[in-house]
């Protein structure tokens, strides 16, 4: 009988709540760390890769870092397989946006098209919510960088820096210290490998274990994003006496 | 059944011997960008045939604070295309408290015109959109017509009055010019239009596009022209 209020996604229980969505939230906090830190002059999002192996390739699968559009990218923490059915609805309708309108979609409007979406799932039902939250890095004309964090239940918020995933409650505490306003990008950058580094369980960091992006504006003002490659990693992570000891790679 | 119905079609098309009501080209519609605003001016006649129904239309619909849009063409399909864009523009603006800008509903507006154009009974509307984008203050003024063109233009009319004032405008405007030297430019082209015009069009409403919202501007449509 304990049971009773667990299977179905949208039926509350006595007191109040929908353990699906919870549960949805449990498998996250289990999956690779994602922070998210907003700069005055752009946005880094970095993530915590789970499986690595020797054997896998690494340019040919980014596992958590998604390009949504010309202006927006996210960082996944969940599962992945969910993910990728919730990055391609937002592509969809970024584009059907850029179609109508000539113009690209506003952060805010791709990031509610996608909770209204997780939301249904509270409360329409399905067989079981999207285990995924995103943090989302942006940039529009009428409110500059954003950064914003959803989760199953199809909440989502704003924030100047935020986590998800495997100890995001250490992650945010670290980021509450650490962040100042007015930072640079590049601080930003130095900011959210320091936190990874704290967060995970191995002290020392390599590109195998993390996945890094930014957006920012150029000098003539156009945006972009930059999914980092491996070697720029390892060049942040040597900056900030991060990185794995090259000698000791050999086992 | 009518004499050149081919028996088939069910829709009214010229062809089928149905004249088209309200002689869209005898609508004077004008449209003038300058340094931080947009004139839009339209014709107060409405007009059935040779009939002149009414002499205070205006042929313009706010579609938010800061965008404009004028229409000619077939009576009845222009207020009910206008009145759908506009509720579209503010039903944008309800949902996601910003309004769209100039330049996203003159998109928006051609892809509607252009479905329209592909549909059994197309929208017969010819448009002037004008405003002033919310975030940057650039004036901008969009010409579309009922096969969905939309070109970005400083200065526009449309139906015969593109014969007597397009060649004014261009001799005369500017893209830095004032709001009171684009009414005069405007001055400019109603009295030839008056002098050309075969018909009364019982003068022109004007409305100017701020980054302060829109405000009706008083015209002279009294003023007496020689003819040449």
């Amino acid at each position: 009988m304990s049971r009773r209020y667990d299977s179905r996604t949208t039926i509350f229980s006595p007191d109040g709540r929908l353990y699906q969505v919870e549960y949805a939230l449990e498998a996250i906090s289990h999956a690779g760390t994602a922070i998210g830190i907003l700069a005055k002059d752009g946005i880094v999002l970095a993530a915590e890769r789970k499986v690595t192996s020797k054997l896998l390739e690494q340019d040919t699968s980014a596992e958590k870092l998604y390009i949504l559009n010309d202006n927006m990218i996210c960082a996944v923490a969940g599962m992945t397989a969910d993910a990728n059915i919730l990055i391609n609805y937002a592509r969809q309708a970024a584009q059907r946006y850029l179609l109508t309108y000539n113009e690209d979609i506003p952060c805010e409007q791709l990031v509610r098209r996608l909770c209204d979406l997780k939301q249904g799932y509270t409360q329409h039902g399905g067989l079981r919510p999207f285990g995924v939250s995103f943090i989302y890095a942006g940039w529009d004309p009428q409110r500059q960088f954003q950064l914003y964090l959803s989760n199953p239940s199809g909440n989502y918020g704003g924030w100047k820096a935020t986590s998800s995933g495997a100890n995001h409650a250490s992650a945010q505490s670290l980021l509450k210290q650490d962040y100042k306003e007015d930072c640079t990008l590049k601080e930003a950058c130095g900011m959210a490998v320091k936190v990874l580094s704290k967060t995970m369980d191995s002290t020392k960091l390599s590109s195998e274990k993390i996945e890094f992006a930014t957006v920012g504006q150029t000098k003539d003002g156009k945006i972009y994003h930059k999914l980092w490659s491996a070697e720029e990693i390892n060049q942040l992570l040597k900056e900030h006496d991060l990185a794995k000891d090259e000698t000791a790679e050999e086992k | 059944m009518a004499p050149h119905s081919n028996g088939t079609s069910p829709h009214w098309s010229l062809k089928s011997g149905v004249h088209q009501q309200g002689c869209p080209e005898l609508q004077v519609l004008l449209g003038i960008t300058g340094k931080d605003f947009t004139l839009i001016a339209a014709s107060k006649a409405a007009m059935r045939g040779a009939t002149i129904l009414k002499a205070a239309d205006d042929k313009t619909r706010q579609l938010n604070k800061n965008t404009l849009m004028a229409f000619s063409g077939e009576a009845g399909d222009t207020v009910q295309f206008a009145e759908y864009i506009q509720a579209n523009a503010q039903l944008y603006s309800m949902r996601n408290e910003t309004d769209l800008s100039p330049s996203a509903l003159a998109n928006f507006v051609r892809g509607e015109l252009a479905s329209s154009l592909r549909s059994r009974k197309p929208y017969n509307v010819n448009l002037l959109l004008g405003g002033v984008d919310p975030i940057t203050d650039k004036p901008s003024l969009y010409w579309l017509d009922y096969l969905a063109s939309l070109a970005p233009v400083p200065y526009a009319a449309h139906g015969y009055a593109q014969y007597y004032c397009l060649s004014i405008l261009d001799k005369h405007h500017q893209p830095d010019i004032t709001l009171e030297r684009g009414m005069e430019l405007l001055n400019l082209c109603a009295d030839e239009l008056k002098r050309r015009l075969p018909i009364d069009f019982k003068g022109l409403v004007v409305k100017a596009v701020t980054k302060d919202g829109t405000v009706e501007m008083p015209f002279d449509n009294d003023r007496i022209v020689k003819s040449a």
